[in-house]
């Protein structure tokens, strides 16, 4: 529809044009070109196109709007999103009201007060009421758009309630990882990024008790549905910008300087694909700082699931610390010596069973298989 | 002050110009000139030339964007390596074109084609002067200009391609070689062609403004003078505070990339390796890229608004409606221009209570803004207009001002900003508000002095063509974006394949890639008016459009010093069009008042008696005699 009522316009335009430019042949052809009757060719005929403009004009973007709402965003699944979101279509109706009025005067005089022959314009420079009031009107429209955006800007960016689940997103070209504070303490421990390895992709301190149960995710984040999440999001090499559009969260993620978003999502996954009849919808992460050749695919799931969903996923995610040691358990070396015991709890099984000397190996064989 | 020192110099120079004045060769007449007019046309033709690449870029980027995986194999003889053995376009060369076109149109082609053409032009035209206070700073800026747009040509041909982290260059991606490759030599030429750019612009904008404020002919006050050269002065004026802090950005950026400092790089692990910059702040670099970047954008429009003006006046056959609240717009806009950058930047994670502060002031933009908007208007009413050309596009200016003004107030809304902030909502806003109007502001100028350029007349029905053709395409591009902004699409994306919420639409960015060609297109319907009528046009009358301005006094073939004889005496503003109880309906700014008994507004009648002053006034002629 859309695209047949542009094609129209074009087509039309190009049709009232060709006319415009046979009449004037015409026209030259009828009587001598006198510069003071009529100053340029054509006169009438673009004064008349003004008003086919507009009238084209308002089909055509109230077409195309009727056409392409159907595709915009479902509702926010988080309430400021919806607040937000509410607030767009407010201030964009008005802004409707006021792009149809002035487009309307602006192409309406320009068709009325056309050249006519022997017509004197009116000799009008000033009017200072005129003038005051519409500097006071779209001053006063403007102060009631800022104070609602005011309003909202700061709930949305106050801090994040205490109760929230904190969830470290760390960009990198090209990916997201996110980082969990683990099963036993929910803590997120300390990162360095000079500690950032093939091992250890997002720098986590193993100095920091609160890191040993830390698990990393490169593809997926999951989410309770209903309480508060806080973003603590970084960058790994340049800016990256964390998008969930879905929840109309957007905050930047800046190499050294840490930032934070939080959010509540109020609609599950399940319940988002009932709503939409559609059984493949998936919550995504994107990016929308450009980052480099891979920025338009750096794609994290986010799944939004009640809390026993959540803590099951979070059950069945290996400490970070356990697939280093896994891997490579010299790694066991270079964390300090006082915290290595506690480490070890985290060292997968076999390793351990034959490294007797440890003392606590009884219980962390415990906690370790408890982990799988 | 040393006036009579400066004035005894021009005497000198003026004795030697006239002694050799016939005598200029080819190279000093067109080439290294100091005559302002021939400079203006040497920017009007370089930006001509950068905008047809620009806009060619843009027509590559958009067949990726509307036809994805179409077979772009035939594009292989001007992008060799960069279209794929599938006949694909390289992603990193895709951002290096958005990159370019980006640069490229708001630098070369609406910095200085727009502002170095006109107000190159038309400051010593209109305010009555011989040329700019100094013409060899003019000619260096010129070639400054030139020369910087000959790396950014350079860097488009490397093997690594050019810059290609945007048009705003953010570090840590610029700043890092290894980041991308668009951030290896491609960038060191972006930065060297910057530098170069900003100091060209810095010589003109002095020039602009010592030559208002100083060589405005007899009775030339400030508030007689057009509206156009208002809106250059103020722009000269932005542009001398702001450019330097770009300057000053790219200098760090500089010294980042190549003597190993930490302005904008912290904590940084890259390509298998920890970095040992700490302490750097890449939200350092957006706050003073954005403290020029967003003055540039009424760098870029202030001039277009200056002319519309003037040409809105002209062809109303109607006096300018509010002619002090015009004056008194420019400037809030200009102040408030300098105190709203961060509202680039709402999601840097920035403090959000300076986000409340910038939101505040960026919505009072919009009050000056819509007095602008509203004395168009109120101009038009009861005028009896004629459509040339120039004043099509100057109501199509004001158009496009308004539409893509008011999204302004959506996205300057901190809260509102959050979801639409680097979308396509965004890219269409600044399209129409900044790019195509400032575009619209270009062509209105063209039409409107091209006969006092080359002497001759532009053809009107091709004119009216190219602008209902571009008028049209404008809004058949800029409008459907601003739905595939509202759903979602982050701008800067190779494809749109990657994700789920950006499956939709294929069929509407396929429409805004058609709409863009053809407007693309269109364009080679100026293109062949502007370089047929240069040689084949009908020769020009000395005052086509029955203006009031002193340019128009002028000889049809403009010479060296503008006017032969004297330079006219100003005895009133440039607005005196249909004045009640004269016979013509319109009055030229050289007319003293008591040639004109029957239209005088009785406080008129008591100018006449300053017009003896007014002669009498000790003026600045740079060639003059004494």
């Amino acid at each position: 529809m859309v695209y047949l009522v542009g094609i129209l316009l074009v087509v039309l335009l190009g049709v009232a044009i060709a006319i415009a430019a046979k009449l004037q042949k015409v026209m030259k052809g009828v009587q001598p070109d006198n510069q003071d009757d009529m100053p340029v060719p054509n006169n009438k005929v673009n004064g008349a196109l003004w008003i086919v403009f507009l009238v084209l004009g308002t089909i055509g973007v109230a077409a195309s709007y009727w056409s392409a709402k159907d595709y915009f965003l479902p509702e926010a699944s988080s309430p400021h999103g919806r607040e937000t979101d509410s607030q767009f279509w407010f201030d964009m109706s008005l802004l409707t009201i006021a792009f149809f009025a002035v487009n309307f005067l602006l192409f309406f005089f320009s068709w009325r007060y056309q050249y006519k022959k022997g017509y004197k314009a009116t000799f009008y420079p000033e009017n200072h009421k005129l003038e005051l009031i519409w500097t006071a009107v779209p001053a006063v429209i403007m102060a009631v758009l800022v104070f609602l955006g005011f309003r909202t800007w700061t709930q949305i960016m106050a801090d994040a309630p205490a109760d929230s689940q904190v969830i470290e997103i760390m960009g990198k070209q090209f990916g997201w990882i996110v980082r969990y504070g683990g099963v036993q303490d929910n803590k997120l421990g300390n990162y360095n990024y000079k500690l950032i390895s093939s091992d250890n992709e997002m720098g986590i301190d193993y100095s920091d008790e609160a890191s040993m149960d830390d698990f990393i995710n490169p593809s997926e984040m999951h989410v309770e549905v209903g309480k508060p999440v806080l973003l603590k999001i970084r960058a790994r090499d340049v800016l990256h910008s964390v998008y969930i559009p879905h929840m109309r969260v957007k905050m930047d993620a800046v190499p050294g300087m840490p930032t934070k978003f939080w959010f509540i999502p109020d609609k599950s996954t399940a319940q988002m694909r009932a709503e939409l009849n559609n059984p493949n919808f998936d919550y995504e992460i994107a990016c929308t700082e450009v980052c480099g050749r891979g920025h338009f695919a750096m794609k994290l799931r986010l799944i939004v699931e009640d809390k026993a969903a959540v803590d099951a996923w979070k059950q069945q995610q290996k400490p970070q610390l356990s697939l280093i040691l896994e891997s490579n358990p010299k790694f066991i070396s270079k964390i300090p010596e006082k915290l290595r015991a506690k480490a070890m709890d985290y060292a997968p099984y076999v390793e351990e069973a034959a490294d007797s000397t440890t003392a606590a190996s009884g219980s962390a064989a415990a906690t370790s298989a408890s982990l799988r | 002050m040393s006036v009579v020192e400066a004035n005894l110099d021009h005497d000198i120079h003026a004795h030697d110009e006239h002694e050799h004045h016939e005598e200029l060769n080819f190279w000093r007449k067109y080439i290294f000139s100091e005559d302002h007019k021939v400079i203006a046309k040497q920017y009007m033709i370089t930006g001509i030339f950068w905008a047809i690449i620009g806009a060619a870029m843009s027509i590559i980027f958009r067949l990726q964007l509307g036809f994805p995986g179409a077979n772009l194999s035939w594009l292989k003889p001007i992008l060799g390596k960069w279209i794929t053995d599938t006949g694909a376009l390289d992603p990193n060369f895709y951002l290096a074109l958005v990159t370019m076109h980006g640069t490229i149109m708001v630098f070369f082609v609406l910095t200085a084609g727009l502002s170095g053409t006109f107000s190159n032009f038309l400051i010593p035209l209109q305010v009555g002067a011989r040329d700019m206070a100094s013409g060899f700073l003019n000619m260096i800026s010129f070639w400054l200009f030139f020369i910087s747009g000959l790396l950014m040509f350079v860097s488009i041909f490397l093997e690594t391609g050019p810059a290609a982290g945007g048009w705003v260059i953010y570090p840590p991606l610029s700043a890092l070689p290894k980041a991308h490759m668009g951030s290896e030599m491609g960038m060191t030429l972006w930065l060297a062609s910057m530098a170069i750019f900003i100091m060209s612009s810095l010589l003109g904008s002095l020039n602009y403004i010592t030559t208002v404020i100083n060589l405005r002919t007899r009775g030339m006050t400030f508030t007689r003078l057009p509206l156009t050269i208002w809106a250059f002065l103020i722009t000269a004026v932005l542009g001398v505070i702001s450019f330097p802090v770009l300057l000053s950005a790219a200098l760090l950026l500089i010294f980042d990339r190549h003597f190993g400092t930490s302005f904008y790089l912290s904590e940084i692990y890259i390509d298998g390796e920890a970095l040992p910059n700490v302490g750097g702040s890449p939200i350092l670099f957006q706050h003073l890229f954005w403290f020029l970047g967003h003055p540039e954008v009424y760098i870029v429009l202030l001039p277009a608004l200056g002319i519309t003006s003037e040409i809105i006046a002209t062809n109303s056959r109607k006096p300018i409606f509010g002619y002090r609240a015009m004056i008194a717009s420019i400037m809030a806009i200009a102040f408030l221009a300098f105190i709203v950058w961060a509202h680039h930047m709402f999601v840097t994670g920035m403090n959000p209570f300076l986000g409340s502060i910038f939101m505040f002031l960026t919505l009072i933009i919009a009050v000056p803004s819509a007095v602008k908007a509203f004395n168009y208007i109120t101009t038009l009413w009861r005028g009896n207009i004629v459509f040339t050309p120039a004043m099509l596009f100057s109501i199509g200016l004001v158009s496009l001002f308004v539409s893509g003004g008011l999204t302004g107030i959506i996205l300057g809304n901190s809260a509102l900003d959050i979801q639409l902030h680097d979308t396509y909502f965004v890219v269409a806003h600044f399209h129409i508000v900044m790019g195509a109007a400032s575009a619209f502001g270009f062509f209105a100028g063209i039409y409107h002095w091209y006969p006092k350029m080359f002497g001759r007349m532009l053809n009107n029905t091709q004119g009216q063509i190219h602008f209902w053709l571009t008028f049209a395409g404008v809004y058949l591009v800029f409008m459907p974006m601003h739905y595939v902004g509202i759903a979602g699409f982050p701008r800067r994306y190779y494809q749109f394949t990657g994700f789920d919420f950006t499956k939709s639409f294929t069929d509407l960015n396929m429409f805004i890639s058609i709409a863009a060609i053809f407007t693309f297109f269109a364009q080679f319907v100026f293109l062949w008016n502007f370089f047929y009528s240069m040689f084949k046009g009908k020769v020009a009358p000395p005052n086509p459009w029955k203006s009031n301005t002193l340019e128009w006094t002028t000889p049809v073939n403009v010479g060296h010093g503008n006017w032969p004889g004297e330079i006219p005496a100003v005895y009133r503003w440039p607005y005196d069009y249909s004045k009640p109880g004269s016979e013509v309906d319109f009055i030229p700014q050289n007319i003293p008042h008591s040639q004109t008994p029957e239209s005088n507004f009785p406080h008129e009648n008591e100018y006449i008696a300053q017009e003896k002053e007014i002669e009498a006034q000790n003026y600045n002629d740079q060639f003059a005699a004494h």
